[in-house]
């Protein structure tokens, strides 16, 4: 199933493997740094469904078994890089800085957003499938404009692979061989719409079609995900054009809390992906390489637990904003449509705050 | 210490009720934060609610089966301390473990009916009912006189099961009549069937109850339409066309054997006894299926089927089993994978799992596919015996009858004993009826003398 020339460093049982471009350059320390922020993201993760199932948020998009997709590239990034997610990219935001309260003020619906895109140079989640990454593109192209020596990279899944923006996108990064990565996660499932119905190629190799490579990489490999993203924005940064980076991984949860993948997928297809789990192959890794003890991981667990409990408090902390307030950022300016739409809101009486 | 009440949450954007499948707590139980409570089901998909306090439970605000408005009470907790402030001992429902009971929750294979008819308390929800508890339907609104008020495919849901829509009580906001008010008219619960126009009293009614056909409710006999169509959808499309497909490109043949099952009985009787093995549940299916995997291995030609593409009898060494299953949508088939290598507790295990899927609705596509050889128990219908159609893609079905006392020669007298009727049907392309007839013989004398067979492997 997996390709021959997809880029793995390390086994689902935690065991190095040589590749003849890429070899890991992290340290101990610095492995360790990357299973905590996978730990926790996911128990984060956890917390969050939870809450949706209480009924104190919306909607949830669980990241679990996609971890290593989003904190190897979450830490592989300048702090003056920007990023552009979609809704599941929970491991780049917090690799970014964004406090976990602010990722779930959008899946509380008190916010349009959450947090300032500036601050953190991470923009708010499109919703919208593809969108950013034409957002993306575009501010590629702004660097090149600048004559900074930074990269824009963008996230979107396999199902967002089809949409035409991200075509579009690719066509315009291409063109101006924009300092832009592109990653895929491919997590073999577009909701209920497989992969095999998705793309009759490997989507890595649509990159070759647009003129700019693509590569497959071990998505569930975080010292993979690391050095192929690193290799890619350093390019991106000194003049190199564009990467496609496909991070072959699975999703092991819903799509999100309204779905039902057992629906669709059968048991044992999710019991294969549990075994190439990212964050137990790094953990074996460290335990026998690096002799790492087990109250090192215990402590990830208690920091993560402490976490989970004040992003829980956090969350039901948050005030619902007054409903009027929607219309303040749709535009930067005046608008006149905008303002009718206020104007007539405010004659109905719908206002209030916090209840 | 004070109460609070969780209210049930829309867990999919814009849903307005759930049913309750399972609770996972009783009255009295303590629970801490994020502890799995219930599974409910909705029109997106079977979920389970984790616990927003940790408390005690004090009131369930329904029952399995009832279908839950959403924002209304679900679950009333006793909390100690400043009240939603939720205590610091959390767990993670990260993978809620599947269940073996089978408590209060009757398998619904074909022939073994469900005995647990709604209405009956089974011991967690006698448990549950206190003085607070209330279950659905709420209170109906007013019979209002004006034009009914409901949605187009409520309309046609009634329209299609011969109901007047017109009579049917609305519980729905403003008395808008929901689809689970026609589902309850048509179920006989409402008040509808009786508000129903009627006959004054004529002879050869009939029962008054609707009853099933192919997953739709039929109306009564003398309420009833004097005919009715009933389009072809969802099961009953599905039943028909692999019924055709069946039956125009198999050659069917069949062999029949009468089999003495009075051991493979005392052995379950006897199994029932057994402390380690309660909670699982242990029927004749159980032993019967496993007669058909040892056949299997005996007879590997007989887990096949016939490749018409390629003119090739595909020869399967790992069996998916299929068993006819009777649900309120129709007849489906799911199967048990590889379940080959089962022995007798794990295949009641995978059957317990089974039925709780099939009684859930949480029965996949792909556990419906890939059948490799299916048993269909017709037996708990009071039926002797069938000839069933085989499945498409597979090449031979196990029909099973009832378990009755019957005369029975042993060393030449007559004897009361417990017998079962096999009809094995065969598609003849690649099985012949040599083969066909050896491997019912071995199912046969693995239920005459289980145990032996288990032990020979």
């Amino acid at each position: 199933m997996i390709d021959e020339e997809l880029v793995q460093l390390l086994t689902p049982e935690g065991e190095r493997v040589a590749h003849p471009e890429y070899e890991s350059t992290l340290s101990g320390d610095e492995i360790f740094g990357l299973y905590r922020d996978m730990a926790i993201i996911r128990r984060l993760c956890n917390e969050s469904t939870s809450l949706q199932r209480q009924g104190q948020l919306a909607l949830w998009a669980p990241i679990q078994g996609q971890e290593a997709c989003q904190i190897g590239p979450g830490r592989a990034l300048d702090p003056m890089d920007f990023t552009f997610p979609t809704y599941r990219e929970h491991g780049i935001a917090w690799c970014r800085g964004v406090e976990p309260k602010e990722m779930l003020r959008i899946f509380r619906a008190v916010s349009n957003g959450g947090w300032d895109p500036y601050k953190y140079r991470h923009s708010v989640p499109a919703i919208v499938l593809g969108n950013q990454t034409l957002n993306a593109v575009g501010y590629a192209m702004g660097i090149q404009r600048d004559g900074a020596e930074e990269a824009a990279m963008t996230f979107f899944g396999d199902g967002a692979s089809s949409q035409g923006d991200v075509l579009e996108s690719f066509v315009w990064a291409a063109s101006f061989n924009a300092p832009v990565v592109f990653l895929c996660q491919n997590n073999q499932w577009g909701i209920s719409t497989p992969m095999s119905v998705q793309s009759k190629i490997p989507l890595y190799h649509r990159a070759h079609g647009f003129g700019f490579p693509g590569i497959r990489v071990d998505g569930n490999d975080v010292l993979a995900m690391y050095e192929v993203t690193k290799r890619a924005l350093d390019n991106a940064r000194v003049g190199g054009g564009p990467t496609l980076i496909e991070a072959y991984t699975y999703r092991l949860g819903a799509h999100t809390t309204s779905d039902d993948p057992t629906r669709y997928r059968v048991d044992a297809e999710v019991e294969v992906w549990r075994h190439r789990d990212p964050i137990e192959r790094v953990k074996s890794l460290l335990v026998h390489e690096y002799k790492m003890k087990q109250s090192k991981f215990d402590e990830v667990a208690e920091e993560a637990e402490k976490l989970a409990l004040q992003l829980r408090e956090d969350v039901l902390a948050m005030d619902r904003p007054d409903p009027i307030t929607m219309f303040d950022d749709v535009y930067a300016e005046f608008h006149p449509l905008i303002e009718e739409g206020r104007q007539e809101m405010v004659d109905l009486g719908v206002t209030g705050g916090a209840h | 210490m004070s109460q609070e009440v969780f209210l049930l949450p829309d867990v999919g954007e814009g849903l307005i009720e759930a049913e309750i499948v399972t609770w996972k707590v009783a009255v009295g139980d303590t629970v801490i934060l994020n502890q799995p409570l219930v599974d409910v089901e909705t029109a997106k998909a079977t979920v389970e609610l984790p616990s927003p306090y940790a408390g005690v439970i004090v009131t369930l605000h329904g029952n399995p089966g009832d279908m839950m408005e959403v924002h209304k009470p679900l679950i009333t907790f006793e909390v100690g301390g400043s009240g939603s402030a939720p205590a610091p001992a959390a767990v993670v429902a990260e993978e809620p473990k599947v269940s073996n009971s089978t408590e209060g929750r009757e398998a619904v294979l074909v022939g073994y009916g469900v005995a647990n008819e709604e209405g009956v308390a089974t011991r967690k929800n006698r448990r549950s009912t206190s003085p607070t508890a209330t279950a659905t339907p709420v209170a109906a609104a007013p019979h209002s006189s004006g034009p009914v008020r409901t949605t187009p495919p409520v309309r046609l849901l009634a329209k299609q099961n011969g109901l007047d829509i017109a009579s049917v009580p609305g519980t729905g906001r403003d008395g808008v009549i929901t689809r689970a008010d026609v589902e309850r008219a048509l179920q006989g619960g409402g008040a509808a069937v009786a508000a129903a126009p009627r006959k004054a009293s004529v002879p050869k009614t009939g029962p008054m109850q609707p009853t099933r056909f192919v997953g739709n409710d039929l109306a009564p006999w003398a309420t009833g339409p004097k005919e009715e169509r009933i389009p072809a959808k969802g099961v009953l499309k599905a039943m028909a066309e692999a019924m055709v497909l069946s039956k125009s490109t198999i050659p069917h043949a069949g062999v029949w054997l009468k089999v003495d099952a009075t051991k493979t009985m005392e052995l379950i009787a006897g199994l029932k006894q057994q402390p380690t093995l309660e909670g699982i549940r242990i029927s004749p299916l159980t032993v019967i299926a496993l007669a058909v995997t040892d056949a299997a291995r005996h007879f590997p030609g007989i887990n096949s089927h016939w490749d018409d593409a390629t003119k090739e009898a595909v020869i399967k060494r790992s069996m998916a089993l299929g068993i006819a299953a009777d649900t309120s949508k129709g007849l489906i088939v799911p199967n048990i994978k590889e379940a080959d290598q089962l022995d007798l507790v794990g295949m009641a295990q995978e059957l317990n799992l089974l039925v709780d899927k099939v009684r859930a609705g949480t029965t996949s596509l792909a556990e419906m596919s890939g059948t490799s050889f299916t048993i269909t128990n017709v037996g708990p219908f009071g039926v002797d015996a069938a000839m069933a159609i085989i499945p498409p893609g597979s090449g031979a079905i196990l029909a099973v009858g009832q378990v009755a006392k019957a005369p029975w020669v042993v060393n030449d007298e007559v004897v009361v004993r417990q017998v079962v009727e096999l009809c094995l049907s065969f598609d003849h392309r690649l099985i012949d009826g040599a083969l066909a007839s050896k491997v019912l013989a071995h199912i046969g004398n693995f239920l005459t003398d289980p145990a032996a067979a288990i032990i020979a492997g």
